[in-house]
């Protein structure tokens, strides 16, 4: 139980920090959050290898394959995908651009 | 110390760089840095996960490690296929898919998890039955509901909501069937009712079934135009479905990262749903109208507009001293935000000033505008949000709204239409507005826009990429 409850108490820890943490984001970067906080539940896959760890049937090896497949395309495909949001976020135009400043 | 320890360390080490990696997403400068981090916290929890499984007794079977190796090379490979070859406008539609992924392999490994314990003749203990019942429940909905989701963005179902007779009565049915069988799983953990390895694990089938179902009833009624809202819901379900799978296989790194993942997309989706002025329950019952913003025939009023030419909407704005250019969801469908990076950076070396207005919700995602606009080459200080841009209007020449409706209609600021109190652009306080639109057909919130109405207001009938155009080549013609 007591087991239980420290799993319960980091789960609440972690819910108000992630609250904390992404209430300050400006609205310009909610894309590239949102594609970030994609991979990060890409933690699954984790649990992918934990359960192909333990499987030792043809059902079980099935689950764990596709639970692998799956989690990785989230991470990979999230990360890559995020970064390749963020570097185009410049503050300079490639072009050049003349006078006319605020 | 103990492997097990370092592996214990090592993940913890990952999950804080999740959390430094998202407050490095506070500002455009550091993002990059801060998913980089982010991403480096998940080659350490998996690495450690690796060693775990490496130097633990008893080793893993050959075949186990094929489907770890194998598996992972055919899901990286993919991931790493589509994330590079992506269209910037195509963005939501894979993350949504990403999300259906992320939220599928999560109930996986609660089934998974709970099959094994059932066929040993064993019975899971009452948490864990619920715990495995959530996860498999929300991982269902997230992966049907995100692949619908993604299928909308996407085209390749229709993005008007689509209701068929009794499917409301449909999910009651699929909610009571999910909650009886749930009801029996947990008095069979407890004790109190006596079924085999066999039956437990039909009934969760049962579960597995009816959430599918549920995910699909769920977003197939949501018009396109609620698409961010339904995105950022889902995220937040694949992260508490894998926080759920954490509590299963007893793993924190899991804990920690589904409720991050859960409350930034919590956060999200009430901020979505705030700027949108509706409830989180009124978009998914499926509340008004819907779809891409043609509904009815032509504004219904006897409002009078007045209709501009691309000539005069240029000369107009060629010799302002300051345009703001509202883009909205009609520009994200059209894909136009190339000829609207023309057309700004045209009118900055005539000596406009150039800034761009960029409601919460504009665009097909949360921000997704201001990664097109950036894809485009703007430079995100140019764009601005609603509260920081909407006194400059009081001071600007030329409003020039393009493909945004609702986000504009200053109806919004009285009470009794259906957008009072939703926040909007203070557009109508700009000394002249051009508003490049393809008919006069409603927004989704489905009323007539005032501004239109407006005597300050012309109306430049066009398709949002067409008009632009017009516009850079009358520009040019000066």
């Amino acid at each position: 139980m007591t087991d239980l409850l420290t799993q319960i108490t980091i789960f609440v820890l972690a819910i108000l920090v992630g609250f904390e943490v992404i209430s300050k984001v400006p609205a310009t970067l909610h894309t590239p959050l949102m594609s970030g906080a994609n991979s990060i539940h890409g933690i699954v896959l984790v649990g992918g290898m934990i359960i192909a760890a333990g499987a030792d049937n043809p059902l079980s090896y099935t689950l764990a394959f596709v639970a692998m497949v799956f989690g990785a395309a989230n991470v990979v495909g999230g990360y890559v995908v995020t970064d390749r949001m963020l570097q185009m976020f410049k503050k300079k135009p490639a072009a050049p651009k003349p006078a006319a400043q605020a | 110390m103990d492997i097990d320890t370092l592996v214990r360390l090592a993940q913890l080490a990952g999950a804080a760089c999740f959390v430094l990696g998202l407050h490095l997403m506070n500002s455009p400068a550091t993002a990059r840095n801060g998913n980089l981090l982010s991403a480096g916290g998940m080659v350490v929890a998996v690495g450690a996960t690796l060693l775990d499984l490496i130097t633990r007794p008893g080793g893993v079977s050959v075949v186990g490690w094929v489907v770890i190796v194998v598996g992972f090379a055919i899901g990286g490979g993919l991931g790493l296929y589509t994330a590079r070859t992506v269209k910037m406008t195509a963005m939501p539609q894979l993350v949504s898919l990403f999300n259906a992924v992320g939220g599928g392999a999560a109930a996986l490994v609660a089934i998974d998890d709970f099959v094994r314990i059932a066929s040993g003749g064993q019975t899971a203990s009452v948490s864990t039955t619920i715990f495995t019942v959530l996860d498999v429940v929300i991982g269902s909905v997230t992966f049907t509901g995100s692949l619908i989701a993604s299928g909308k963005l996407q085209g390749l179902i229709g993005g008007k909501p689509i209701i068929f007779p009794g499917s409301r009565l449909l999910t009651i049915v699929l909610a009571v069937v999910a909650v009886v069988a749930t009801v029996v799983l947990i008095l069979a953990a407890n004790g109190n009712l006596a079924i085999d390895g066999t039956a437990s694990v039909l009934v969760l089938a049962l579960i597995i079934a009816s959430a599918c179902v549920f995910g699909v009833t769920m977003v197939l009624p949501i018009g396109g135009a609620d698409m961010p809202v339904v995105i950022s819901l889902l995220n937040a379900f694949t992260g508490t479905a894998v926080a759920m799978a954490g509590f299963v296989l007893v793993n924190p790194v899991l804990i920690i990262s589904g409720a991050l993942v859960g409350a930034s997309g919590g956060i999200l989706t009430k901020l979505m749903a705030d700027a949108m002025n509706r409830s989180i329950l009124n978009i998914m019952v499926g509340g008004f109208g819907g779809g891409e913003g043609t509904i009815g025939s032509a504004g219904g009023g006897a409002t009078q507009v007045r209709s501009i030419s691309a000539d005069d909407a240029a000369i107009q704005m060629a010799y302002a001293s300051s345009v703001i250019i509202v883009p909205g969801y009609g520009l994200a469908v059209a894909q136009a935000q190339h000829a609207c990076r023309e057309l700004g950076e045209l009118l900055e070396s005539k000596g406009v000033d150039v800034k761009y207005a960029i409601h919460p919700v504009a665009g097909r995602m949360p921000g997704h505008m201001n990664v097109l606009l950036a894809e485009a080459n703007v430079p995100y200080p140019l764009l601005k949000e609603m509260d920081d841009i909407n006194p400059e209007f009081d001071r600007c020449d030329v409003a020039l709204v393009v493909g945004a409706n609702d986000v504009t209609n200053p109806a919004a600021r009285r009470p009794g239409s259906p957008v009072s109190g939703m926040p909007i652009l203070n557009v109508d306080h700009a000394k002249s507005i051009v508003v490049i639109k393809r008919s006069m057909g409603r927004g989704y919130a489905g009323i007539d826009n005032e501004l239109y109405g407006n005597p300050k207001t012309g109306m430049l009938f066009a398709d949002a990429k067409d008009g632009l155009g017009q516009l850079v080549a009358a520009v040019k013609a000066l």
